[in-house]
This record gives structure tokens, C-alpha cells and sequence, in this order.
């Protein structure tokens, strides 16, 4: 759980000379082709290409794979179960369905777990207000947001011991598990928002709300590396599409 | 216009001309003016603030005390421009160099209490360059004043260090060089060391005394702890309680901390015991707390000290029966188990309900121990998981309620109690399911010195032969006050 | 007490301010992130919980309201045009930062179930905050996500278990993030954490 919480300033990987909007382009691209195909060959091939691109966003290691993976893959045969022993399908039919669907879940989702590996939420901010005209406002207030997580899981642990110091625990009751979680993930919920109208307080007195129009000290540049990047992310999806309609498995889902 | 005082051989981050109202027309230390003023909170009957008559010359560098309610965050507040409009009424006059704060807002430099609730960016430069950035500083010009600021206050980790990874006084240096790097006339520092061990503490006043030492900005300080600041300023201005300000002599010193009555007991039979108890985190190569032993007798308070990074507050969690000790064990007595199932078993796997009668925990954040929208519910809670009776856990809550004097609250939210008071109740909640064994992370942390004293007083209270305290704290007083034996834990392992 | 010079506040007269301030957008966002972590716990929670619903799937419905509940708590607290949709997408890429079952797709649902939230309040012009909006953003929210969830990920069921399925939801988010979402507003002001809120002071 530490490895996907720690948000601080990412270690430089191959990867994150990819500017932060040219890999969120690429995933927009690659997350559309998914949402619209239905079959096993286009999740395949883009699957492939984004597994060969582990080793760039630093994650070479099976262990620190399986870290940042494991409740996407947990989730992805919890898919592939459901609709092998649920669907409408029998036999062979209901099993390709199962796996595709599954691997339709585990493409999906790893374009954003590369693009957490290898940025830094900050040059994501810097690069989204500078490129895309993003707010900075609403930017620079979600970093800071962004920055209480790991303070809350902390207090997560501390507030459970606390709670136990109380003289409350879950013990073997479900309902009393339940409550304890309502009752902890509430006084967490009261920590948040306090220390978030503090943190505003703050960021109005360093001149967040001037008015101003806000310069960017770090600055953020698009390279002829990310041109590449995209289109490489584009071809890409136009290889897996053909490959799927040639081979007869294209059925896209809103059809 | 002309620098009247040439700022450490620095060129002043340059404004964007023509950005309206927030380009700044005052360089050097600003001037305060406050004639007849006050603030009421619009959720509020009473004001938080009224009648202060104050001028503070630039250069001059004031520290604002009072006892906590007095509106002294309230005030400086209103001198950093925070307060909006909308957020309650304001009386008389307030000036920053002869505008209102809010027109001065560039400025004010303010530091605030809690680091975590002020810090933005991941990188320590980035976050210093923040407050430049907002101002529309231009890009090039930002980095030579980042590091001046982090100059100015001693940080010399570097730039590109990771916020998250610094120690509290570092990071509430850090927040000093983002306040000071946009080179403000007027520096607030609103308890800017109350959340900080005593190094960090030093640390960050160090710091101030650097940066203030040319007499740049104009100073306003609100701190718990008046007396380590006396060195640093040149007035001390208090707030009174129903409005108005007295100004000390100089020379003054606050009155001696109220020491409690105590009690000498023998020391009683060993009542819980860590016996070369140690925790390490998973997957951490390095120990929390290194393999200790500790006694905690009936009749007897011990005091837990020791720099950061000890393990004190680990040791507390393991006597609490909290967490597991990775080696070695805690341990017990007979006529503490005594009512268990399973006596043979450790604190640590003890029922809840059952852990709470025998071993009281009073935690740092009184907020994270809270269950019930209600302080006299709060104090029942105890006893009923306990199980004992309604009308059992009524009468003791009442008893409470009168002993600590919180009876006047007992149907206020405890959320809504100030720092002191959610501090009693904590203590309070403890002791109502009456444990054998009561253990105290850092009890005193960030209180006034009337809150001090009638927390310490409460705490005497409980020495009451039959019962043993454990206190985690920095604090030598409450140590001197309370204290009949001491563990130092040792020096940390370096990392 | 004599006082000619008191400024009245401005809170209680006039239509709210529409623009955002700084407070606004961190505890919108603040509120986003608690949120994402709660739903990463949550989407843990739905995969252990998943066998227990095996003889019928849908049912595990019941327990969905609770990925609703930023898109309508936040605008309850911050009573801005666009606070659904904001604390929504926020949790959304928390919860996928985080390491989500559902990956990169969670920000996708989390921008339209929020977009679908916000119907409700902009249904009334952003102008009252009360329990009608909030169960009708709830109840678009809710059936904006079944939906997706039956294109996404069953879309091999039957047409009574996909019926169900929505049913379920719709009631769930209903009274998870409808009333759930009230109630916890009235608790968050309680605590006088909401203090910087039209929301939180309304009832001191």
C-alpha cells in the first residue's frame, strides 16, 4: 500500500521524459479504443505494448509490479469469473467472453498505474495549466488536496488505536465492524476538511486568491519526444483495431 | 521607487506592473494601526475580539499573548487580511501601512501552527516558490529569491528535498522561507513552534531571529510559549480576555508555571511491565524502539523522555496494550488481569472493552479519540462498553462532568470544544472506566500555561496510590511536576 | 454595547456567491481525496465481498450507494455549481492513483457519475440545497453508473438480472448517498468543522 500512496517527487524514470499531457493523451486514446471494442485481439496487442513499457516507468522488478497491480488483477478475475459463471454464454463461448472482459480490465487500467509510476504530481499540474489551460486554481487546490493522503493514512492507523484505547473494537460482530469503520472514517473526514480550510487559509495568505495571473517558476515544455509518444499511441490502437477486423474477432460493444 | 533599506545585497522580486489592486506600494517594514478595533464571528454572540488600541512601528517586533479565547489568532488573522467579509463583523479601524490588510495582503508574510496544513508542493523550492508564483513573480527571477529565503532561515537541505521526508522544524522553516521569500513588510507567526518537539522549536525561533535580524519586516508573534521568545522581541502585548490590551513593561516575565500538590507514594507492586520490549515497523530495517525495559508501579508516575525518533510514543502504544512488540514482551500483574477469560494472554490481544477498564490511553490528538456527538455521552460510552448499567454509566459520566469541570458543556459537541477543554475531556474519557494503569502521549503539547496548570493539577489528581501513570513527554516541567521516576530512551540509531 | 462602526456581515442577505473561493476548491478537493481513498477501500471490500454474491451477483449491488456520495455531499457542504462534479472526478483519480480494481476507467465513471450528480442541483439553478436535490442527483448518479457498469462489465447477463441490478443501485445510492449524504452534512456541521460554510452555519 506504501508504494502507490508515496505522491512525493517521483524518482526520475525513462518514461518521465514523456511530458505529463502527452501521456495522458496517449492514454485518452488508448482508454477510448478499449471502451469501444468488445473482442480479445485489441486489449491483447495494446496490453502487450503497455507491458513492454513497465520497464520504463521504472517497475522492472516483478515484486514492484505485482505492488502497484495486485487489486487490479484480484479485480480482473473477480471479472472474468462473473461473466464465465453468470453470463448468458456456455462452455468455450462464456470462457473467451470471461477473458476478454478480464483482459479488457487489466488494459484499461494500466495506462494510469505507468503514468503514476513515472510523474510527478506536480510537473502534472504544471504541465496541465500550462498545455491544456486547466485552471490553476482548481489545479495548484487539488495538489494540495492531494498531498493530505498519505497524512490520512496515518491517522487512519491512529485513530483505530485510538479507538480501541476507547474501549471499541469490531471483535467477531460484522454490524460492529461496520459501525467502527463509519465511526473512524468519519473523524478522519473531520481531520481532512479542518486541515483542508487551514491549508486554504494558508494559500490565501501566501496570495493564491490575488487575482494575479500566476507564473510557473518549473515551467513545463512539450518535446518532439511527446509528438512521438502520441503518435506512436495512435498507430498503435489503428494496428490492434486492423489486427482484430482482419482476424474476424472486431465487435465492438455499442453495436 | 526607492528601497529605503536594501534588503541582504538581494534585488526585491519585481511586481507585474499594472495588476490592480495588488500591486504593493509600500517597501520595507510596514506599519500597524488598530484604534477601537474588534471582530465577531458570524456563528457568534460574543466578539472574539474588541476595543484593542494598538500601533506597532515598522521594524518593531511584538509578541501578542493572552489567555487562549482572547481572539489572539482572531487578531492576526484581521492584520493578514484572512478575515472575509463575509465571515462575521468588524469594528473600529485597522490599517497596514495606512490601507486596510486586505488591499496589504502582499505585503504580510504569515506563518500558521501546523506545517502539514500549509505546505503545497512536493519539493521544498517549489513550495518556497509558491507565494512568488501567485504574485506573477517572472520565472527567472523566482529561483535567486527561493534561495535567499531558504538562506535566510538556515535550510540547507536543497532545493529538490522531498516535503514530506522533513522533521516538523524543518518543514515549518520551510513555510517561513515561503513567507519570507516574497520579502513581506509585516511577518505574522500565528503559535509557530506549539506542534514542534522543544529542538524543532529552537529551531524555527532561530530561524525568525535570522531573518528578522535586519529589521526588514515589522514582526507580530502569538506563541504558548511566552518565554522563549522574550529575547527575540521588544514588546509584549497582551489581550485581554473581554477586550482591551495591556501592554508589559520591559523587562516582565510571565508569572512561575502553577505546580501541582503532589503526593509521595511507596512505590506499590509492579502493575504492567515492558520487558525488553521493542517494535519494529514491517519491512523497516531499522528498530522504532529499541529492546526496553520499563516498570510502571501502583502509586508511582513515570515519565517516557527522550529526543525524536526514540520510539517514545511506540513504547506508549506497546504499554497500551495497542500494538504487538516485535521482541521481547509486556507483561501484567495478577491483580490487573484479574477478571479476564484469558489472563495468560498480553495487553495487546486483550478485548477492547476489557483493555479499556485496566489500561487508560490518553492520545496527543484528543479529536481522534472521540465517538459521540456529545461530551456527556462521551463520558458514558466508557462504562457502557465496559458493561456496565445506563444508570451506572450515567452517574459516572455526572461525576465527571462536575470533577473536571466540564459540567457546563455536557451537551456540547465535543468537536466544537477548544484545544484545552477537548484536552480535559480526553483525560477524562479515560479515567471513566477507572484503569489500573493510565499511560499519556505528551499530555501537554501546544497548551497555554493555564491549561498546563490545570491539566498537571488533574493529572496529581490521579496519583492516587492505587493507580500508575506512564506520561510520554518532552516537556521538562510536567516532568519536574509530576514525575517520580524517569526513562530517558537513547540516542536514536542514525538513519 | 455601543458599536457605530460595525460592519455587517453579508452572509445572510443575498443570492450566494457563485464564484469559488480557495477554501471551496481545497475542501472540494480535500473532500475528493478522502473520498478516493475510501473508495480504493471500498473496491476491496466489493472483491472480497464478491463470492458471498455468487449464487446472485446483483445483489452485491446494495452496497454501491457509497461511490455516490462525494456527488452529492459535496454540494450539500460547498453549495457551488460544479462541486459534484469536481469532488467526484477528484475521487475518481485518487482511487485509480491508488491502485483501483478498475484502473484508469474509475475517472472516466467518476467524471459521469458527477456530471450526473450535478443534474440535480442544476435542476433547481443551483439555488437550494436540501434533501428533493439531493436524493434526485443521487438517483441520476446511481443510474448513470449502473448503466455503465452493465456496458463495461456484465453485458453478457440477462435482461432480469441487469433490471435488478439497476433497481439495486438506484435504491442503494438513494439512501447511501441521498440521505446518507444529508445526514452526514448535518453531522460535519455539528462537529463545527464547517464553519467557512454557508452549510455549517446555518444551523449554529
Amino acid at each position: 500500500m506504501s508504494a502507490p500512496l508515496s505522491l512525493g517527487p517521483a524518482r526520475p524514470v525513462p518514461l518521465s521524459a514523456v511530458n505529463p499531457v502527452a501521456q495522458l493523451s496517449a492514454v485518452l486514446v488508448v482508454t477510448c479504443v478499449l471502451l469501444v471494442s468488445g473482442d480479445l485481439v485489441t486489449p491483447g496487442v495494446l496490453l502487450a505494448a503497455e507491458l513492454a513499457l513497465l520497464p520504463a516507468a521504472g517497475l522492472s522488478r516483478p515484486g514492484d509490479v505485482l505492488r502497484r497491480t495486485w487489486p487490479l488483477l484480484l479485480s480482473a478475475l473477480g471479472v472474468a469469473w462473473v461473466n464465465v459463471a453468470f453470463g448468458s454464454l456456455d462452455g468455450a463461448e462464456a470462457w473467451l467472453s470471461g477473458a476478454t472482459w478480464a483482459l479488457r480490465v487489466v488494459a484499461l487500467a494500466l495506462p494510469g498505474i505507468l503514468l503514476v509510476a513515472s510523474t510527478d504530481p506536480v510537473r502534472l499540474a504544471d504541465a496541465l495549466t500550462v498545455h491544456w489551460r486547466v485552471s490553476t486554481r482548481f489545479a495548484y487546490g487539488s495538489l494540495a488536496a492531494l498531498r493530505l493522503v498519505p497524512l490520512l493514512a496515518a491517522e487512519w492507523e491512529t485513530i483505530r488505536l485510538a479507538r480501541r484505547a476507547r474501549g471499541v473494537e469490531g471483535g467477531r460482530d460484522p454490524v460492529a465492524h461496520v459501525r467502527l469503520l463509519a465511526s473512524t472514517a468519519f473523524a478522519l473526514l473531520v481531520g481532512a476538511i479542518r486541515r483542508g480550510s487551514r491549508l486554504a487559509t494558508a494559500m490565501d495568505a501566501r496570495g493564491f486568491d490575488s487575482g494575479v495571473t500566476r507564473t510557473n517558476a518549473r515551467g513545463s515544455r512539450l518535446q518532439p519526444l511527446d509528438r512521438w509518444f502520441v503518435t506512436g499511441a495512435v498507430a498503435l490502437c489503428a494496428a490492434a483495431v486492423t489486427a482484430s477486423v482482419l482476424s474476424g474477432a472486431w465487435s465492438p460493444v455499442f453495436s | 521607487m526607492e528601497d529605503p533599506v536594501p534588503p541582504r545585497g538581494t534585488r526585491r522580486a519585481p511586481r507585474v506592473p499594472g495588476t490592480g489592486s495588488f500591486q504593493h506600494d509600500g517597501v520595507g517594514p510596514a506599519a500597524v494601526r488598530l484604534a477601537g478595533f474588534g471582530f465577531r464571528h458570524a456563528s457568534r454572540r460574543a466578539w472574539a475580539v474588541q476595543d484593542v488600541d494598538l500601533r506597532i512601528e515598522p521594524g518593531e517586533r511584538v509578541l501578542l499573548t493572552g489567555a487562549s479565547g482572547a481572539g489572539k489568532s482572531t487578531l492576526l488573522r484581521a492584520l493578514g487580511g484572512l478575515l472575509e467579509p463575509e465571515s462575521g463583523d468588524a469594528a473600529g479601524e485597522l490599517t497596514v501601512d495606512g490601507a486596510a490588510p486586505d488591499r496589504r495582503r502582499q505585503r504580510v508574510g504569515v506563518v500558521f501552527q501546523d506545517p502539514d496544513a500549509q505546505l503545497v508542493m512536493t519539493r521544498a523550492g517549489d513550495d518556497v516558490a509558491f507565494g512568488l508564483e501567485n504574485t506573477g513573480t517572472p520565472p527567472e527571477l523566482i529561483w535567486p529569491a527561493v534561495d535567499t529565503a531558504l538562506d535566510a532561515v538556515g535550510f540547507c537541505l536543497g532545493r529538490d528535498h522531498a516535503t514530506a521526508a522533513l522533521s516538523g522544524g524543518q518543514k515549518q522553516r520551510l513555510v517561513l522561507a515561503g513567507a519570507l521569500a516574497p520579502r513581506p513588510g509585516l511577518l505574522l507567526l500565528d503559535e509557530p513552534t506549539a506542534q514542534l518537539d522543544p529542538d524543532g522549536a529552537a529551531l524555527v525561533r532561530a530561524a525568525v531571529a535570522r531573518a528578522v535580524a535586519d529589521r526588514s519586516a515589522t514582526l507580530v508573534v502569538v506563541d504558548h510559549d511566552v518565554e522563549a521568545w522574550l529575547p527575540l522581541v521588544d514588546r509584549v502585548v497582551e489581550l485581554l480576555p473581554h477586550g482591551g490590551t495591556v501592554e508589559h513593561p520591559p523587562g516582565w516575565r510571565p508569572a512561575p508555571l502553577r505546580m501541582p500538590v503532589r503526593w509521595v507514594h511507596e512505590p506499590g507492586e509492579v502493575l504492567l511491565a515492558g520487558e525488553a520490549a521493542g517494535f519494529t515497523h514491517r519491512g523497516s530495517a531499522r528498530p522504532a524502539l529499541a529492546p526496553t525495559d520499563v516498570a510502571l508501579r501502583a502509586g508511582r508516575t513515570l515519565a517516557v523522555t527522550g529526543p525524536n525518533g526514540t520510539g517514545k510514543s511506540t513504547l506508549a502504544l506497546l504499554l497500551a496494550g495497542l500494538r504487538a512488540p516485535t521482541t521481547g514482551r509486556v507483561v501484567a500483574a495478577p491483580t490487573v488481569t484479574a477478571g479476564l477469560r484469558r489472563p495468560d494472554r498480553p495487553p495487546h490481544r486483550w478485548p477492547a472493552a476489557e483493555l479499556a477498564t485496566r489500561i487508560g490511553t490518553v492520545f496527543q490528538q484528543p479529536e481522534h479519540q472521540f465517538l459521540t456527538g456529545r461530551v456527556r455521552d462521551e463520558l458514558a460510552l466508557g462504562s457502557l462498553r465496559s458493561g456496565a448499567g445506563a444508570a451506572q454509566a450515567r452517574a459516572t459520566a455526572e461525576e465527571l462532568l462536575e470533577r473536571l469541570g466540564l459540567a457546563a458543556l455536557a451537551d456540547a459537541n465535543p468537536f466544537t470544544l477548544s484545544g484545552g477543554q477537548q484536552r480535559r475531556l480526553s483525560v477524562a474519557t479515560a479515567l471513566a472506566t477507572a484503569p489500573r494503569v493510565l499511560v499519556l502521549d505528551e499530555p501537554t503539547f501546544g497548551q497555554d500555561r493555564e491549561t498546563w496548570a490545570e491539566l498537571v493539577a488533574l493529572l496529581a489528581e490521579q496519583q492516587d496510590g492505587d493507580r500508575a501513570l506512564c506520561l510520554v513527554t518532552h516537556d521538562a516541567a510536567v516532568v519536574t511536576a509530576l514525575a517520580d521516576d524517569v526513562c530517558t530512551l537513547g540516542v536514536p540509531v542514525p538513519v | 454595547m455601543a458599536e457605530p462602526a460595525v460592519r455587517p456581515s453579508d452572509a445572510a442577505q443575498g443570492a450566494p456567491r457563485r464564484s469559488w473561493r480557495t477554501v471551496d476548491i481545497v475542501v472540494t478537493a480535500v473532500l475528493g481525496v478522502a473520498f478516493g481513498v475510501v473508495f480504493w477501500a471500498w473496491g476491496l471490500l466489493w472483491a472480497a465481498t464478491g463470492p458471498a454474491f455468487g449464487a446472485f451477483p446483483p445483489g452485491q449491488a446494495f452496497m454501491y450507494g457509497v461511490w455516490l456520495l462525494p456527488a452529492v455531499l459535496a454540494p450539500l457542504i460547498i453549495r457551488k455549481p460544479g462541486a459534484a462534479l469536481f469532488a467526484e472526478l477528484i475521487a475518481g483519480i485518487v482511487s485509480a492513483l491508488l491502485g483501483s480494481a478498475w484502473g484508469s476507467l474509475v475517472i472516466v465513471y467518476g467524471l459521469l457519475q458527477g456530471l450526473a450528480g450535478e443534474l440535480g442541483f442544476a435542476a433547481f439553478g443551483w439555488r437550494r440545497y436540501s434533501w428533493p436535490q439531493a436524493l434526485l442527483a443521487a438517483a441520476l448518479a446511481g443510474g448513470t453508473a449502473a448503466g455503465l457498469d452493465l456496458v463495461n462489465y456484465y453485458p453478457d447477463w440477462t435482461a432480469g438480472w441487469m433490471t435488478t441490478y439497476t433497481a439495486l443501485i438506484v435504491v442503494s445510492t438513494v439512501v447511501i448517498a441521498g440521505l446518507g449524504g444529508i445526514a452526514l452534512t448535518r453531522a460535519l456541521a455539528a462537529s463545527g468543522v464547517l464553519s467557512s460554510f454557508a452549510s455549517g452555519r446555518a444551523r449554529v
